[in-house]
């Protein structure tokens, strides 16, 4: 069905797809960073867990409240940076950060997997902040280890 | 009352978003302005802008008679004695804020204790949070009803001959309960304790008379009847706020300025520090001379019957879940069982209505409703049944469009 447009654009099948069938959610048990973040203006919340072996980001899960769009972006992320060396993690999400602010990013340097389904969001102020919540999260937990 | 006729002064309803009409049902967070108060602004500006109250030029002249006209047609608006108790602030915000500085930490101490509602806004929550801390007084909660009121009897436990401070919603902002504040004041009263009414979302919406209320304090915010935003009042019994320090200091309010102390001005220019704000009180006398020549209670009347439709309307919505009392202001906050407020806002938004989506800065009762956020409409003077149409539409919409993807 498709009674507008630029709605199916912020509501590409792809996203309800991970909406509905959210990847890696769940709790990792063990040692794992614990980032807990909300979106104070509007309830929004995220709980990410990663799991850091040799720089490498092995394992994540996330549990969580929100809209479509960000859980379904949480779903793509932790699909895309499990696996990833942590620099790259946070390299793909300053390319997401990009993508969502409308700026020119590399399309070709990592495999964005679903993720580029989220570039419609952009379209739709209002809503990038839900998009970005998860991504937030992941940086705030890397870079605390970081600093560690 | 003429709905359309209304509508004629309210220039922003005439356009298009989204290529649709817009239909705007977020009055409860601020409402649009009417052609007279933007004119009564503009004029200001144009053709006597000028500080008030020093100089003895004639613009200085007409702005301070602009201001403390303003100050009078408040005083008038809900019914006070005597316009040293009518406080321009910068919105309901301030003004409870103001109380809990000056009032609640001068005079509360260990062992004290302040009564809330979970219905509150955070504004009427953390203020008496900070007070309690620095005091050493404890907040009680009245409890709620399952259908989001209270009851007398309830009110009555609460409160103890150790309670100083009942702070409570007239309306709530997202159950739209009624409370009962003048009752809930003679019982605060029989024990010794002062109330202090949050009026956001009661003022712009029914006649109010403070005195008789005989509530202590009254707050309430000019954007949401019509006038600009960053004024307010608060209102306080003359007696209590002459007992109270100022919370700025600086210019305008002070009497004699020596080196090493100073005294302040009388009631109630103590509280207003600095410029005050000028246009707004100006703003705010012209939405109020607006409201008054319609009737509060007419325009009480029509947002009832609003939302007595919108009820009826969005129960026959199969998964929708309305929070709150059957018997309520003019505000409907619901969920749809499976989509998300926000989900729910942006595909309203696309069909040109706006809604507010999220928890309504009162994270408290969302935890109480169990859920995270909601979606609300509300209501105001300029909505019509055909709106509420639309709304009831558009939520099938967004019912079938997340049907379907799902």
């Amino acid at each position: 069905m498709s009674f507008n447009g630029n709605l199916d654009t912020l509501y590409r099948q792809v996203i309800m797809d991970h909406y509905k069938n959210p990847r890696n959610r769940g709790k990792l048990n063990g040692d794992t960073l614990h980032i807990h973040m909300n979106n104070p203006t509007c309830g929004d919340r995220i709980e990410l867990q990663l799991k850091i072996e040799d720089d490498k980001v092995t394992d994540v899960k996330f549990l969580g409240e929100g809209c479509s769009i960000s859980l379904s972006s949480a779903s793509m992320m932790t699909e895309v940076i499990k696996g990833l060396p942590v620099d790259e993690a946070l390299d793909i999400s300053h390319i997401f950060s990009q993508m969502m602010q409308g700026e020119s990013y590399d399309e070709e340097k990592y495999d964005l997997g679903d993720l580029q389904a989220l570039e419609g969001v952009r379209k739709f102020p209002t809503r990038i902040k839900c998009a970005t919540l998860a991504w937030k999260a992941m940086e705030k937990g890397l870079k605390e280890q970081e600093n560690n | 009352m003429d709905v359309q006729e209304v509508r004629k002064e309210f220039p922003i309803l005439h356009q298009q978003v989204n290529e649709k009409p817009l239909v705007y049902l977020d009055s409860a967070a601020t409402a649009q302005k009417p052609l007279r108060v933007i004119e009564a602004v503009d004029d200001y500006y144009r053709r006597y802008n000028s500080n008030v109250h020093r100089g003895v030029h004639t613009l200085g002249g007409m702005a301070t008679d602009a201001y403390e006209g303003a100050r009078e047609k408040v005083r008038s608006f809900i019914g006070a004695n005597t316009t040293e108790e009518i406080i321009f602030t910068r919105g309901t915000t301030t003004s409870l804020n103001i109380v809990a500085h000056s009032y609640a930490r001068a005079f509360l101490k260990e062992g004290d204790e302040i009564v809330l509602t979970p219905m509150e806004h955070h504004s009427n929550i953390i203020p008496w949070q900070q007070a309690a801390k620095v005091t050493g007084a404890t907040l009680k909660y009245i409890p709620l009803q399952e259908d989001g009121t209270i009851t007398l009897e309830d009110v009555k436990k609460t409160i103890t001959n150790h309670t100083k401070i009942v702070a409570i919603s007239h309306v709530s902002n997202v159950l739209g309960t009624m409370n009962p504040v003048k009752e809930i004041t003679r019982m605060a009263h029989e024990q010794g304790a002062i109330t202090v009414i949050d009026g956001a979302q009661s003022a712009p919406h029914m006649k109010i008379n403070v005195t008789d209320l005989d509530c202590d304090f009254y707050a309430f915010s000019g954007h949401k009847l019509g006038a600009p935003t960053g004024i307010g009042v608060l209102y306080g019994k003359k007696a209590l706020l002459e007992q109270m320090e100022p919370v700025e200091f600086g210019g305008e309010m002070i009497d004699f300025v020596d080196l090493y102390d100073s005294t302040w001005k009388e009631l109630p220019w103590k509280f207003e520090g600095g410029t005050p704000i000028i246009a707004g009180a100006i703003g705010l006398a012209a939405a109020i001379d607006f409201l008054e020549d319609i009737g509060m209670d007419q325009i009480h009347q029509h947002e009832t019957e609003l939302v007595n439709y919108a009820f009826e309307k969005l129960q026959t919505i199969d998964d929708l879940s309305i929070y709150g009392p059957r018997k309520r202001a003019g505000l409907i906050t619901f969920n749809l069982e499976s989509v998300h407020p926000h989900d729910v806002a942006t595909v309203l938004d696309a069909e040109g209505i706006a809604v507010r989506a999220g928890h309504h800065c009162a994270q408290p009762l969302m935890k109480w409703l169990d859920v995270t956020a909601t979606a609300r409409a509300s209501f105001y003077l300029y909505n019509t049944f055909e709106e509420i149409d639309i709304l009831t539409d558009g939520l099938l919409k967004a019912k079938e469009y997340f049907g379907d993807v799902f």
